[in-house]
């Protein structure tokens, strides 16, 4: 285990310097439009510096927060997943050639991407996501190219929001693997752990000094903290078993009567995957663009089979969404498909609470 | 050669003419249409032939006249394919706010001079009240590339994609703030069918439920959302009943909402 060194704020925009080096473009969070969102930076002072996070079932709101940190938040409503799984991507064109139709494959256009600000439960879920789009027996390239030299920097969560539960689930506050370089923020910098040799390759350019005791016993501190403040907690159990027992639990007529199939729980989860495929045609009838885009078990496509709709009411549908998530996942993944960050808490607009629905389900 | 290519119609009911722009706007893509269709009718841009027989017809507009009425049967029989083409076709528009109102003989004296001049059905209605429809695009208006696709697809004699998704689904793939939950709006998106591309959204504003129901529209319980943000019985009557009003479950939530209002 590499010791932990230090790394005080005003040195951060050196780290960000030999990442532009080594020709990474740097993506990060910024306070943008009342939220957290993640886009390319280039200079420290772009991170959201003094700004906090209030977070609640269907409800986000930026406000101050300590002035002298840039992480004194928990996470906005995407961080990792569409920068490795696009919301919408066009995947071949085919068209009339002299021979019949020709297929021409279109390839993403990648760069090489270090993220800083990915959480504890971020790196859960790109587990995940890697396990689902790159393990199986038909590796997908368009993932697999955007995963390709990717850095992880993450930071650890000093400040969850009250809709976070990764405590409960294993996934967090703090990073235990998948990084290159983990961050745990106090008020003067950060202590630094590295978990790669290119996250050690880029540090020891740096010349940090050694955290000192004080300043892991602080970080360690503030984590356990962040975990013990966590209101929210979902059984770390595998469900799978009693929840499958429960597919008429008069439960499920409760939620479909609040839920509103709008899909924002499935598009904010960090861990769902499911695409739909189409094909636009054009009007001139010589060519056809074949796209993927992000699909939901709330929407009418999900449940269709030629002829027959399988889930054709809302209450249906929630179950897929709660039974797959929490209870089947474990069959494909050896895991529970949540993390723990709570976006599809916060991000429903009638504040549908997977962690309340799990409990009442299991009463 | 020519005479062998599909024949197209754009037909104008009752509307704004807001939404025959999707073609007259499409640009390049015109030409493009014109090596693949010919128009017979379209008397916004010109050619006038409201009779002759097509292969698609599109129609704008709701059927609000007795002449309407007339009309869009003479229609129906001169197309194979029937497509109405935006709100007031495809759920009888705004001016489906009249339906139901007890004063409207009043209203008419109130507004026009001369009312003897103004000949109106007492409601007005989709298309597909009065005959049959194969294709219906929502929007007010539509957008250009949801008619062209629609188009496309049917020259090219495949069954046109006309999805019935919430905006909302839209909204995140492009990755828009959401302006109810981090700004307490009565977004629609929720309850609206996808077609726009989360435009309102986009520019940090509420979407106001233009293209209408989506597939499974649970208005009751996101106008209890907007109960539980405050608005009042007549501000959620209003969010559901505006332009396509007479549609369901839009208008049963509304006029729920306004009967608590009277009271
Ligand atoms: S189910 Fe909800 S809390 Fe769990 S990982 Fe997905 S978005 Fe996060
Ligand atoms: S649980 Fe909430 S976010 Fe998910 S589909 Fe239902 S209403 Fe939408
Ligand atoms: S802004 Fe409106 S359309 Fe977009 S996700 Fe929020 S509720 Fe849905
Ligand atoms: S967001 Fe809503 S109101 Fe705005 S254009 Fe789209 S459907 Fe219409």
């Amino acid at each position: 285990m590499p010791i932990p060194h230090y790394l005080p704020h005003s040195s951060l925009q050196q780290l960000f310097e030999a990442l532009t080096e080594d020709g990474y473009a740097i993506v990060g969070p910024q306070a943008k439009e009342n939220r957290i969102d993640f886009g390319e930076i280039r200079n420290t002072a772009e991170l959201p510096w003094g700004i906090g996070l209030i977070q609640d079932a269907g409800a986000s709101q930026l406000v101050d927060g300590p002035k002298n940190r840039c992480f004194a938040w928990a996470n906005g409503p995407q961080a990792m997943k569409p920068l490795l799984f696009a919301p919408r991507e066009p995947l071949w064109q085919i068209r009339h050639g002299k021979n019949g139709y020709v297929v021409d494959a279109i390839n993403p256009e990648t760069r090489r991407l270090a993220v800083i600000g990915l959480r504890p439960c971020d790196l859960s879920a790109l587990r995940i996501q890697d396990q689902h789009f790159l393990e199986g027996q038909y590796p997908d390239s368009h993932y697999g190219a955007r995963r390709e030299g990717l850095l992880v920097i993450a930071v650890n969560c000093t400040h969850p929001a009250a809709t976070c539960f990764c405590a409960s689930t294993g996934d967090g506050p703090g990073a235990k693997e998948s990084f290159d370089i983990a961050l745990t923020e106090d008020d003067n910098g950060f202590v630094v752990e590295t978990g790669s040799p290119e996250g050690e390759q880029i540090l020891a350019r740096l010349a940090l000094k050694e955290a000192l005791s004080t300043q892991m016993e602080t970080a360690a501190d503030n984590l356990r903290n962040a975990a013990s403040s966590q209101r929210r907690s979902l059984v770390s159990d595998n469900l799978r078993d009693v929840l499958m027992s429960r597919l008429d639990h008069p439960h499920w007529d409760e939620v479909a009567e609040r839920c509103l199939a709008c899909g924002n729980c499935t598009a904010v989860c960090p861990t769902c995957f499911c695409h739909a495929e189409i094909e636009e045609a054009s009007l001139g009838g010589n060519h056809s663009l074949h796209s993927r885009e992000w699909d939901s078990c709330f929407g009418e496509r999900h449940g269709y089979i030629h002829g027959k709709q399988l889930r054709p009411e809302i209450k249906q549908r929630y179950r897929q969404w709660l039974t797959h998530k929490l209870a089947t996942w474990h069959d494909q993944f050896g895991r529970s498909g949540c993390v723990g960050c709570g976006r599809c808490i916060a991000c429903c607009p009638v504040g549908i609470d997977i962690t309340e629905e799990a409990a009442a389900l299991l009463k | 050669m020519k005479n062998t290519l599909p024949r197209l119609a754009v037909h104008k009911f009752s509307s704004c003419d807001g939404c025959q722009l999707a073609f007259l706007n499409a640009g390049e893509a015109l030409l493009t249409l014109s090596r693949r269709a010919e128009i017979i009718h379209f008397s916004e841009a010109g050619w006038e032939n409201p009779l002759a027989k097509v292969d698609i017809a599109f129609v704008e507009g709701s059927i609000s006249t007795p002449k309407d009425l007339e009309r869009i049967k003479a229609v129906r029989e001169s197309a194979n394919t029937l497509v109405t083409i935006g709100a007031c076709a495809t759920a009888g528009g705004l001016q489906a706010l009249r339906n139901g109102v007890k004063q409207f003989a009043d209203w008419v004296g109130d507004v026009y001079a001369s009312p003897e001049y103004i000949q109106s059905l007492p409601e007005s209605r989709p298309i597909s009240a009065h005959v049959k429809v194969d294709l219906e695009l929502w929007g007010c208006p539509v957008t250009g590339k949801q008619v062209l696709d629609a188009l496309g697809d049917l020259l090219n004699g495949i069954t046109p994609v006309n999805s019935s998704e919430p905006v909302c689904s839209e909204c995140k793939r492009s990755g828009h703030v959401c302006v109810l939950v981090s700004k307490k709006e009565p977004c629609m998106g929720p309850v609206t069918r996808t077609g726009c591309g989360a435009l309102c959204p986009a520019f940090g504003r509420a979407c106001y439920g233009c293209f209408g129901p989506a597939e499974q529209a649970n208005t009751a319980s996101l106008a209890k959302q907007f109960e539980h943000m405050g608005l009042s019985a007549k501000d959620i009557s209003r969010r559901f009943l505006f332009i396509t009003s007479a549609t369901q479950p839009f208008s049963d939530t509304g006029h729920g909402y306004l009967e608590q209002e009277d009271v």
